[in-house]
């Protein structure tokens, strides 16, 4: 193996550079591994009550009161709301925090950048977790102050229980064209982070040790990016194009 | 071939490198990219200038010692190391960029050649197996399956290079780490310090400045000895196994 001789203080300096770190990257990677499996599961049952909307708003309304009362009366009142809540909330912080560590660590690593860099294999979604996992949390933010916690009716300007049931504030907030357009961008970016995330995660969780196991989580990966942003963007489109109605 | 390098020069590790611009000519395509250099340096002897310092050994692609970043690319732009790159592979009246592996990891010793001890104590961390001395024993009396075998020999091809951490964004040397998790967690020889021996070398891996994977696959491609990426789906499974041992 290649190695360079180096004068002998140096040589003690690095021998005494002992290994002691006990967050180390590869348990920061499964902590984001394990956070974005659970938001995985989470975008897809989220994605499910979505297209309730198809069914009218009887249906979507009705999805929504049911989540409150979901698991009555063994938990209280919007008991599993809070719960879901409490599990997300943690998984966001730890899946950001762990992002925002290694992406340090990464930056260090290379100091001194190159004159000419150039790729090889990556794909155009692996290059886009970092800056792409930004604009889902700011979209995330956003996404909250509108339909959850702000509850904001952008087109008749209303807030809280003024802006109407979920159906009606959903419907009028999609015949906003800006709006239809940050959900849109929101959904590219959600469909890069899951491409390139599942199979990221099963390689992190080492599932993946043969070429059939890679090849079956990196098509998870396109699957799950498709069937996700492809089915949540179905309803901005929708209300576009006329076919869900108030 | 007439060919003009912009060269990385750099005099010492602590002093401040810039790239140079020389022009070679008379290149033949069926020199190696190292002859090509020597015959700058050739060049530059005759000027009276300093030659450009870079590492190689064996030149027959096999002991890890050449590197080069050559055009963007980690050991050039085909798959193989620099040694075994030859000139027809570039073209005539091209330029050539020329820069020393990047990595916190590999301090810059002089302008090409960079300080790979990193990886020599990422194996001492555990990179070994512990046998007692004296004569040699019975070859067959440790049976090992065929498949593991192969596998172990196909990941102990790593040389050793660093190429992996000179192409990964992040600077990680989680491929060259995963080959030497997996050549020697796969044979029976290595599994008595299996935990130990991933705890230990991971550890070190991070001590020593390297960053994290993100599972791109920019190291795979990069590498002159085609170490697959499952490696690292290995070094991540016997990590969390050796945590949950140790817990």
């Amino acid at each position: 193996m290649a190695t360079t001789t180096r004068s002998p203080a140096k040589a003690k300096a690095a021998q005494a550079k002992k290994a002691k770190s006990p967050r180390t990257t590869i348990l920061l990677k499964l902590t984001m591994a394990v956070s974005g499996l659970i938001f995985i599961g989470y975008v897809l049952a989220h994605m499910y009550g979505n297209l309730k909307a198809f069914a009218g708003p009887e249906s979507f309304n009705g999805y929504a009161e049911h989540l409150r009362e979901l698991g009555e009366p063994l938990l209280p009142h919007e008991g599993f709301l809070w719960i879901a809540r409490a599990v997300l909330l943690l998984s966001l912080v730890v899946h950001v925090a762990s992002a925002i560590v290694l992406w340090r660590r990464a930056g260090k690593a290379r100091p001194v950048k190159y004159v000419v860099t150039k790729n090889r294999n990556s794909s155009f979604s692996s290059h886009w977790m970092r800056w792409g996992g930004i604009t889902i949390l700011l979209f995330l933010i956003w996404h909250l102050l509108n339909f959850s916690f702000g509850k904001v009716n952008v087109k008749t300007g209303e807030t809280g229980s003024a802006a109407g049931d979920p159906y009606t504030v959903m419907v009028q907030s999609f015949e906003v064209w800006w709006l239809t357009a940050i959900y849109l961008v929101a959904m590219v970016a959600l469909a890069l982070h899951l491409h390139h995330g599942t199979w990221s995660a099963a390689q992190t969780l080492g599932l993946t040790g043969t070429a059939k196991a890679r090849r079956t989580a990196k098509a998870a990966g396109g699957v799950l990016a498709v069937v996700v942003a492809g089915g949540f963007a179905l309803i901005p489109l929708s209300v576009l194009l006329g076919i869900i109605e108030k | 071939m007439n060919l003009t390098l912009k060269v990385w020069r750099q005099a010492g590790p602590e002093s401040e490198g810039g790239i140079h611009t020389y022009q070679v000519d008379g290149v033949s395509e069926d020199m190696s990219f190292l002859e090509m250099l020597d015959i700058l340096n050739e060049q530059l002897n005759e000027q009276g200038e300093e030659p450009v310092a870079f590492d190689h050994d064996c030149r027959e692609g096999i002991c890890g010692s050449c590197s080069l970043m050559i055009d963007g690319y980690a050991h050039g732009p085909e798959v193989t190391t620099t040694c075994q790159l030859h000139m027809r592979s570039f073209s005539d009246g091209q330029t050539i960029t020329i820069e020393p592996w990047r990595a916190e990891a590999f301090p810059v010793v002089k302008d090409l050649v960079v300080d790979r001890g990193a990886f020599d104590r990422i194996i001492q961390a555990g990179g070994y197996i512990s046998a007692n001395t004296g004569s040699a024993p019975e070859a067959n009396s440790v049976p090992a399956q065929r498949d593991k075998a192969m596998r172990a020999f196909n990941v102990a091809t790593c040389i050793g290079c660093g190429a992996c951490v000179a192409a990964c964004p992040n600077g990680s040397a989680s491929l060259f780490l995963g080959a030497k998790i997996t050549h020697l967690g796969e044979l029976p020889q290595g599994q008595p310090e299996r935990n130990q021996r991933v705890l230990g070398m991971t550890a070190q891996h991070d001590e020593e400045g390297f960053g994290g994977c993100t599972n791109i696959g920019e190291c795979t491609a990069a590498c002159p000895k085609g170490i697959p990426l499952d490696v690292i789906s290995q070094l991540n499974k016997d990590y969390r196994t050796a945590l949950r041992a140790k817990s």
